[in-house]
């Protein structure tokens, strides 16, 4: 691995938590951002739990989608396949935890299964595909590369939202702007503010 | 022919691989699980409120399979559950929880008595009463801020008029709100009709007047009037023991400041 690789991999992770935030750029896996985002210690659990989900399903579906659908030439089949797979992962992800990390387990409870149907998931796995197609020095390791920052971008985004909404909790909100209203316009500005990640990467190591 | 067939089994495959690759990981990876505690989780009544002391009702139960916990620490099932639970456990009967109720011990809404300060802090009494003793006039009374009424699960406390009121058909006696109100003024007294001095003041009498229209000045006339030996004044306020009170209402018509009432409680309880 020469040293123009390993740059472009530091790149693809940075790239992946800053510019091309899951959560604040895309607006993937609104639901959990929105959802799980009002204590820290569970917004830290869900997100390493959808990171890890990410990784694992993007070293699966990769190679189906690349040596399976592509050589059969049905890669329409991407979506229903994809999903198949993620959802059978969490679910083999669950049993593991519950053997040999009993208190993850326990910690995670419902978001566990909650990950099946996150779209930021499925977004990973089928973007990197996307990726690939465009650039062909895109290959499996800068797919695992950007999942596993996709994650890690999931995990930042809620940690700095979770902190947004518990310093919410002691404001003085007008009555009308409390609860939901309150928490949208937050999570526009926060996603704002991310805007000005933009270029920031390619400047960096370019 | 092949161009449907061939994705259908694809598809197909692959969901039967991932299927049979769940099943054997259930089978291979199986976690015994404690049937004991999960019958007993079915038997407690499921409000996770914390009451027993445990992290929510599967963790009392998983206690009480172990035999760690005894059974009668839940205060929402009540004796009922209780019973069911230790007769399931074979320990037979004989464990008897009295049935109680909260109770806030004071009634200083705005009509009797007024706040201090012009409060725009925190909405929550823990804040409010970090600051000089509180935001009522009486240093022992009600803020009015509900922070009991936030602890409650089951909607049994409101506050009106500055005041916390207890709805005892409501009520379940899990004790939340006795720990949830930083001025100690709720507690859990028996489930029976009897008179409950709600007023919490100790200063003296004079001090008391100052600050509230109907704060208890311990002026011992209601501990003369009862007849039963159950109320007694101390630190200049009245407390009545439950154990002797029969309900007759003396000390009522005997107080001057009309702070002890008669607590009215249903026959049934709304679930």
């Amino acid at each position: 691995m020469n040293a123009d690789t390993v740059k472009s991999l530091v790149a693809i992770f940075l790239a992946a938590i800053l510019t091309e935030n899951y959560i604040l750029n895309k607006f993937l896996g609104i639901c959990p951002f929105l959802g799980v985002s009002k204590k820290l210690n569970t917004a830290v659990g869900m997100s390493i739990a959808v990171t890890v989900v990410m990784v694992i399903s993007t070293a699966v579906t990769w190679p189906i989608y690349t040596y399976i659908l592509v050589p059969m030439d049905l890669t329409y089949l991407q979506t229903i396949v994809f999903i198949l797979i993620i959802a059978a992962l969490v679910q083999l992800i669950e049993i593991v935890l519950r053997k040999f990390m009993p208190p993850l387990y326990n910690a995670l409870g419902i978001y566990l299964p909650l990950i099946t149907t996150n779209c930021a998931v499925l977004g990973v796995t089928m973007l990197v595909i996307e990726k690939g197609a465009a650039d062909p020095t895109f290959g499996y390791v800068q797919s695992l590369v950007n999942a596993f920052g996709s994650g890690v971008g999931f995990l930042v985004a809620m940690v700095l939202f979770a902190g947004v909404r518990e310093r919410l909790e002691t404001c003085d909100i007008p009555k009308s702007l409390r609860g939901l209203p309150i928490t949208l316009i937050a999570a526009s500005l926060v996603a704002v503010s991310f805007l000005g990640f933009q270029g920031l990467v390619d400047n960096l190591l370019g | 022919m092949n161009e449907i067939w061939i994705p259908v089994l694809l598809v197909a495959g692959i969901g039967l691989i991932a299927g049979l690759g769940l099943a054997i990981a259930s089978i291979v990876m199986a976690v015994p699980k404690d049937e004991k505690a999960e019958a007993i989780t079915e038997m407690l009544p499921g409000a996770n409120c914390g009451a027993c002391g445990y992290s929510g009702c599967a963790g009392y139960a998983a206690a009480l399979s172990k035999g760690e916990a005894k059974p009668g620490l839940c205060a929402p099932g009540g004796a009922e559950t209780a019973a069911e639970i230790s007769e399931f456990l074979g320990l037979g009967g004989g464990v008897s929880i009295e049935k109680k109720v909260a109770l806030v011990h004071c009634m200083g809404s705005y009509d009797v008595t007024s706040d201090k300060m012009e409060y725009q802090g925190i909405q929550s009494c823990a804040a409010a009463a970090l600051l000089a003793g509180g935001i009522t006039s009486c240093q022992f009374g009600c803020m009015g801020l509900g922070d009991c009424a936030k602890a409650c699960s089951y909607g049994a406390i409101e506050v009106c008029n500055g005041m916390a009121r207890v709805d005892p058909s409501r009520c379940r006696a899990c004790s939340m709100c006795v720990a949830a109100c930083p001025k100690g003024l709720i507690s859990l007294v028996p489930y029976t009709k009897q008179a409950v001095v709600r007023c919490s003041n100790c200063d003296k009498g004079a001090d008391t007047m100052k600050v509230c229209k109907i704060g208890c000045i311990g002026c011992k006339k209601c501990e003369r009037t009862c007849a039963h030996n159950a109320i007694h004044v101390t630190d200049f306020h009245a407390v009545v023991d439950p154990t002797k009170c029969i309900g007759c209402g003396e000390c009522i018509e005997a107080c001057p400041r009309h702070c002890i009432t008669m607590l009215e409680v249903p026959e049934e309880r709304i679930s």
